[in-house]
Parts: C-alpha cells; sequence; structure tokens
C-alpha cells in the first residue's frame, strides 16, 4: 500500500502523483520504472518513475488516462492509497559524460525523461531539451526541464505554444546548427520511431525508453517483449533502454495493441461506471 | 544417514506399528487392487475450473492403507526427495488416526496437500515402492493417500501447526515464496529463527500461485498452509524485489545473517522462429498468470487475455499440459499440443497427459513449429509445421527428434502458447558481482549445504535447477534450511 501525498493536474487527462514509497524512493535511479495495481481485482501496469525524493520517502509519478487502470489512478485522491507499487524495475540510465545531449519528450514522456536530464546534466553535458505535444495544455514540467537544461525547445503539432510542428523538425534544427553526441528519446511509440529515424540520419547515438505492456515487470512473463537489432528482449530486464536505431518500432507498435478491443470495451465500461457513480 | 535407518527401525518397532502389520496378511494386502482416484467428468470439468481429482473417500483411503506392507527396508522413502516416513503416515492412515497422519507428514513437509496433488510421484516414491520393484503390481497410492491426509486435516478445522524452538532472534530473508522459498522457511522457523519471506509479485505463493491452474492446485489450498507458516512466526512482504528495492547489504544493516534465494525460473524460452512475436502468441508463463494470478478470464478483474477457438501450445511439459487445458477451459474448440518427440518421452506427469487426452485435447506429437504468420492487424492466424521422427538418443538420454524433409503443413491458430521452458531469472546475479553462477545462469551451489559462493547465500529450486519440480524444489530448500542452520550456528561459536 503507497498513500497518495500529492496530487497535481496538468491537464484534463494527466495528473502528477506523489506517493509515499521510501524503499523505491532510497534505491530508483533515472530511467527505472515501477508496477502498479488498484484493488483487489487491478491489472498491473508499468509506470516510469518521474522523479524521486529519498529523505522524504516518496516518488512521483506523472499518469495519462488512457485506460482503466491509468483512469483509476487519475481519479485517486490525496489520501487514498495504492494498491500494491513494486520497484525500481528495469536498468537504469547510463548517464556519462559524452558533450552534447539532445533530450526529446513527448506528451506524458516528458515525465521519465526530467531525470534523464538532470542526470546528463549534473553528468556535465549540454543538454537541449525539446517538449512536445499535440497542444499548449498539454506541454508539462517545463519549469523543471528549463532548470537543467542549457535550451528548452517547445513543439505543438497546432502551434499554440512554441513552434508549430513535429517533434523530429525540432531535432533537425538542432543537429543542423550543432554537434550532437547523444541524444534520448521518450514517447509514444510512434514519436520514438520518427525520433529514432531522424537522428539514425546523421548516425547520432540515440536511447529510447520503450512502454510496453507487461505483467509482472521482473523478466517473467514476457509480454513486453520487443525484437532490436534482430533479437527478442524483454523491456523489464534487458531496458527499458535500448538503441533506438536497432528496435523494431513497427513490432512494438502491433503488440502495443494486443488487448485494444478488450481495452476499448473496458474502459468504456469502467467510464459509465464512473459517471453512475459520480 | 545411519542415525536415520537407525530412527525408523525404532518407529517400525512400536507397538501399534507391529499390532497393525500383524492384524492382516501380506498375502491379503498385496491381493488387493491399487485403488482409483475420482475424477470429475472430463466433460464438465473441461468447462469449469472444478478441481479434476476429487480426493480419496475415507473408506477408500483406508483401503490404500491397508495395501502396503509397512517393508523393513522403506525403498519408497528413497525416492522422496523430501524424505517423508511414508510406511508411518500410511500406517497411521490404515489406524484412522488421520490427523496423527497428517503430523507425521509435517514432520518433513511444509506443504502436503499441495505435494499430494501436484508431485511426479510415479519417478519418486511409487517408482521405488516395494510392489513397484518386486512385486511387478501398480504401487501403493502414495500420492493419494498423501493429498488424503492433508485434505482430512484442512477440512477437520484441527490444522496442526508444527512446534517452533523458542526464538533465537536471527533474522533470515527467504528471497521468493515459491515452494523452495516456502520449505526453507517452514523449517528456519522450528528452528527458532526469525523468518522473513520477500516477494515481488503482489501475492504469495509464486508458482503455486500464478503457474499451477486452479483446477489441479485450487488457491485456497495454498493459501492455508500458507497461513500455517505465518502461525508459525514467518513473515510476508509482497511487493519487494531483494536486489531492487533493497539490495542484500541494505538486509545485511538491517539484521540479516543469512539469506536463501528461490527466486525461481524467470525467463521464458522462446524459440527464435519467424513471426514469434505475433500478438496472440505468449510464453506459457504469461498465459498461466494472465489466467490464474491476475483472474483475466473473469470480466470483473482488470486484466485481459485473449481466449483462441484454435489454441496450439508448443511443449510436453507439466506447464504446457497446464496451459493447453487452460485453454480448453477458455472456450477453445481446438486445443492441440505440438511436441517434437514422441509420447513417451514427455516430460509431463503420466495423470496430467492423461488428463488432458480426456478433456478433448489434441495431440500432435513428432511436430515442430517453423514459422507463424499473421493478419494485417499483426495477429498471428497460421502457423507451418513439420513432421518429426526419432533418431539417435542425445545427451539427455531422449531419442533426438529429427525433421522429415517436405512434412511441412500449415494450422490455423488464433493463439499459440510456447512453452519450451525457462531461463533463470537473472535479477539475483544482476544485483550480486560476486555470486558465482553456471553458463547458464543458474546459481553455483554446494549440493549438501546448498551454499553458495557467498557464505551467506544460499539457493535452491529452478534459479539452482534451471527448471525443476515443485517437490525437488522443496528438497532444495529444506536442504538449504539445515545449511543456514548450521553455517549461523558455526559463526556464532566462533564469535
Amino acid at each position: 500500500m503507497s498513500k497518495i501525498l500529492e496530487k497535481e493536474i496538468f491537464s484534463k487527462n494527466v495528473v502528477k502523483l506523489v506517493l509515499d514509497a521510501p524503499e523505491i524512493a532510497r534505491t530508483r535511479k533515472p530511467g527505472h520504472f515501477v508496477i502498479i495495481k488498484i484493488g483487489k481485482k487491478g491489472e498491473r501496469i508499468p509506470l516510469t518513475i518521474a522523479s524521486a525524493d529519498a529523505k522524504k520517502g516518496n516518488i512521483t509519478l506523472v499518469v495519462q488516462k488512457v485506460g482503466v487502470t491509468s483512469g483509476k489512478l487519475c481519479n485517486l485522491e490525496v489520501g487514498d492509497e495504492v494498491t500494491d507499487v513494486v520497484g525500481p524495475l528495469g536498468e537504469a540510465t547510463h548517464i556519462e559524460k559524452v558533450g552534447t545531449v539532445l533530450c526529446a519528450g513527448g506528451g506524458v514522456g516528458v515525465a521519465p525523461l526530467l531525470p534523464i536530464v538532470e542526470g546528463f546534466k549534473k553528468a556535465g553535458n549540454r543538454v537541449i531539451t525539446i517538449l512536445a505535444a499535440r497542444s499548449k495544455d498539454l506541454i508539462i514540467l517545463e519549469k523543471q526541464m528549463r532548470e537543467f537544461s542549457d535550451e528548452v525547445i517547445i513543439m505543438t503539432d497546432d502551434g499554440s505554444y512554441g513552434k508549430k510542428g513535429l517533434v523530429t523538425a525540432g531535432m533537425e534544427e538542432v543537429i543542423q546548427r550543432e554537434k550532437v553526441n547523444l541524444s534520448v528519446v521518450i514517447g509514444p511509440a510512434i514519436m520514438m520511431k520518427y525520433a529514432a529515424l531522424t537522428t539514425k540520419k546523421y548516425n547520432i547515438e540515440t536511447y529510447a525508453s520503450l512502454n510496453t505492456i507487461m505483467v509482472d515487470g521482473t523478466g517473467m512473463c514476457g509480454a513486453c517483449r520487443v525484437s532490436v537489432g534482430g533479437r527478442t528482449k524483454f523491456v523489464c530486464v534487458d531496458g527499458p533502454e535500448f538503441d533506438a536505431h536497432q528496435v523494431d518500432f513497427d513490432e512494438m507498435l502491433a503488440r502495443l495493441g494486443a488487448y485494444k478491443d478488450q481495452e476499448l470495451e473496458a474502459y468504456e465500461r469502467y467510464l459509465k461506471t464512473a459517471e453512475t457513480l459520480s | 544417514m545411519e542415525n536415520i535407518l537407525e530412527y525408523l527401525k525404532e518407529e517400525r518397532s512400536q507397538e501399534w506399528r507391529a499390532e497393525i502389520r500383524k492384524s492382516m496378511k501380506a498375502k491379503e494386502r498385496t491381493s488387493r487392487e491399487r485403488v482409483k482416484m475420482p475424477e470429475e467428468d472430463p466433460n464438465v470439468r473441461n468447462k469449469s475450473n472444478i478441481e479434476v481429482n476429487s480426493g480419496l473417500p475415507i473408506e477408500n483411503a483406508i483401503l490404500e492403507a491397508q495395501r502396503c506392507l509397512d517393508c523393513p527396508d522403506p525403498t519408497c522413502m528413497t525416492g522422496c526427495p523430501v524424505g517423508i516416513n511414508i510406511p508411518k503416515f500410511i500406517k497411521k492412515i490404515e489406524t484412522k488416526d488421520f490427523l496423527g497422519a497428517a503430523s507425521v507428514l509435517k514432520e518433513t513437509n511444509g506443504l502436503p496437500a499441495v505435494c499430494g496433488r501436484v508431485c511426479p510421484q510415479e519417478v519418486q516414491c511409487e517408482s521405488t515402492c516395494f510392489y513397484t520393484i518386486k512385486l511387478k503390481k501398480p504401487p501403493v497410492a502414495i500420492g493419494y493417500l498423501e493429498r488424503f491426509a492433508a485434505d482430512y486435516e484442512r477440512e477437520s478445522g484441527k490444522m496442526n501447526v508444527p512446534n517452533v524452538a523458542d526464538s533465537n532472534k536471527i533474522k533470515v530473508g527467504i528471497v521468493g515464496s515459491g515452494p523452495a522459498g516456502l520449505a526453507a522457511a517452514g523449517d528456519l522457523a522450528k528452528f527458532g529463527y526469525d523468518v522473513t519471506v520477500f516477494e515481488a509479485l503482489h501475492e504469495i505463493g509464486g508458482v503455486l500461485k500464478y503457474g499451477i491452474p486452479e483446477f489441479r492446485l485450487p488457491n485456497v489450498i495454498v493459501d492455508v498452509e500458507i497461513d500455517n507458516l505465518k502461525k508459525m512466526g514467518v513473515k510476508f512482504r509482497t511487493n519487494f524485489i531483494v536486489g531492487k528495492t533493497a539490495s542484500f547489504d541494505d538486509l545485511k544493516k538491517d539484521g540479516f545473517e543469512a539469506f536463501f534465494v528461490g527466486s525461481g525460473a524467470g525467463l521464458p524460452r522462446f524459440m527464435n522462429i519467424p513471426g514469434e512475436n505475433y500478438n496472440g502468441i505468449f510464453s506459457s508463463n504469461e498465459y498461466l498468470t494472465r489466467v490464474n494470478l491476475m483472474n483475466a478470464a473473469d470480466p470483473d478483474y482488470d486484466t485481459p487475455v485473449i481466449s483462441g477457438k484454435n489454441v496450439a501450445v508448443i511443449g510436453g511439459g507439466n506447464t504446457a499440459m497446464d496451459s493447453v487445458r487452460t485453454a480448453k477451459r477458455l472456450g477453445a474448440d481446438r486445443a492441440m499440443i505440438i511436441y517434437r518427440r514422441s509420447e513417451k518421452e514427455m516430460p509431463a506427469r503420466v495423470e496430467e497427459i492423461k488428463h488432458a487426452k480426456e478433456e478433448d485435447i489434441e495431440f500432435m506429437n513428432l511436430h515442430n513449429p517453423l514459422e507463424y504468420y499473421a493478419d494485417e492487424s499483426g495477429r498471428v492466424n497460421r502457423m507451418k509445421i513439420q513432421k518429426m521422427e526419432l533418431g539417435e538418443p542425445d545427451a539427455s538420454g531422449r531419442r533426438r527428434p529429427v525433421p522429415i524433409e517436405g512434412s511441412e503443413f500449415y494450422v490455423d491458430v488464433d493463439t499459440v502458447v510456447v512453452s519450451v521452458g525457462v531461463s533463470p531469472n537473472p535479477l539475483i546475479p544482476k544485483a550480486l558481482a560476486d555470486l558465482k553462477v553456471t553458463d547458464w545462469g543458474t546459481i553455483v551451489v554446494d549440493k549438501e549445504t546448498m551454499q553458495s559462493s557467498i557464505p551467506e547465500l544460499f539457493a535452491g529450486g529452478d534459479i539452482v535447477r534451471g527448471g525443476a519440480t515443485v517437490i525437488l524444489a522443496m528438497g532444495d530448500g529444506r536442504k538449504a534450511a539445515a545449511g543456514m542452520h548450521k553455517y549461523i550456528q558455526e559463526k556464532i561459536k566462533a564469535n
């Protein structure tokens, strides 16, 4: 059981939650994730840790409502308990001084990118961060990102904030302008696919943090498997970060849709019950 | 070893045992037929989660117990990985002291109701029974009787909690709450240690919960055994991954003196054939975990599962049988086993194969998958299969399957469960640089004490064996508990 200590609503469907989890807060590193489950009948879903305070013993998650479990989680209030939280899981991001690092985050992918941006900055790198979203209200953590970035570029699909265009346009701009030694991209699979294609053109080493379907999160089930360089890897124990140029994003996109029909049906059912309750 | 023989002899010479032996002529005992296990109707049970075997009625348990000759040299015991005093518990049943029989089981086996259901007795105790080796008759149904005594005790509501020594206040940690960990925890609690079991999942029981299906091992039975351990003072922490949530060093700082690692068979193996990552293709671990642990087949639960109409399960072990029978229960019209050797080489228990056949499972033995195909959404819809024949024996002593060229054909499938074995879980080895592991990733231990290359760390079960049975894991857990006890006591003496 982990109590919710703080809640902040970023936008209609995106919520920041601070959870009481002293052990995880103490041992987690950038790149790690947790698995959460709500209620006895809940499912297990992975969420990357956005930040943690080891002294206060809490971790921060940024959650987007996309299905039943994320919906339930977003609807919890301060003082409520999350039934199960386990972690930190996965391999931590390999952070070292490489020169200039281009970090690109899309949607809620910006949240797990934050500790990575912070880590690379503290390791002495020049860090350029691109935050991308559909529109202004979906741009999150801008202030925190500015704190650890030498430059922040905002990209919105509709041009309501920053520059109009996709994340890849922002990336191209930076790469044309200056030497980039490493790129880290986190966001929806489709965004990571095109971000990876962009850096591949320029032969820039790139890491992507993958957010696949998981059950146990400890290597046991293989639900999270992806093809990396033609070999099957498990995101939970081999990742979540991989060489983005080697990841088969098309396969990953197909696998993310494995339960699309059931998920949609369950979500509609859930929304109906949620309506009746409120 | 001599002490044990001495002890067994002494036990056997007790008056009640001598009396019950004399109460019936050996000839009469051996002329009896072995009892049959009552089973649910195959066409009913393959549509529900009801337990397949319903257990012996009292009168049949007594009749079967009478078949046991109470041999002076109980060869059956040599086949038991945890060394149950088999003749003693069976003779207790013959005298109608069923609770006494359960107590005998629990002297050496913390989970008798589990073992009575899932042990491969035909290759263990029953394979070395006097009836099998000397009389060439069906062995005494030791497994049925074990289950009977354990069930009787549980249903009586008079569960006997084993005696535990006075607390020595020494903290020991168990990593993993599967059969190896639970067995180690039980013995260490008996020795008086302050035992904490750390479990990565949200439920206690490991493979007994996520792996073995309800129709073969109801969860309530596992829970009762876990409750018993709690009554013995064992503490459980779920959602805790040793090496991640806290390191071994963190736990040592918290006062833990020694550890037993029973973290189990981690990574499922795949065959690395084309199309294996299409949707609808699962590892058996994932398929069974979704259904057993997460209750995915129940719409009240949030976890989804794909319930196919044409399901192929690849493999011939117990896990493959569990998966294919689960698929049938989830509504498959066609549930197939695809196994590259013949039935004779199947590692599954004979009973599971028999039950599967009764439940309308198709067996495509001497067949091997080559490739999977999918529809435009990426969901598997067809597979290519090749026929095999048996060649010369391989390293395992089983005849090697050899492909028959030109025998390829296609089968429509919408769900595939790959059940071709597991590799050890890498989490613990990754967390401990000094830990000696084999090329396969299994932890290297001393065979007698189960001690690893790190003195305070012991290990057993699938993380050492790479894939075995519940009872072998329990045997390891018990050996390790004795090893840890000795290690800690010697350390205390040295200081």
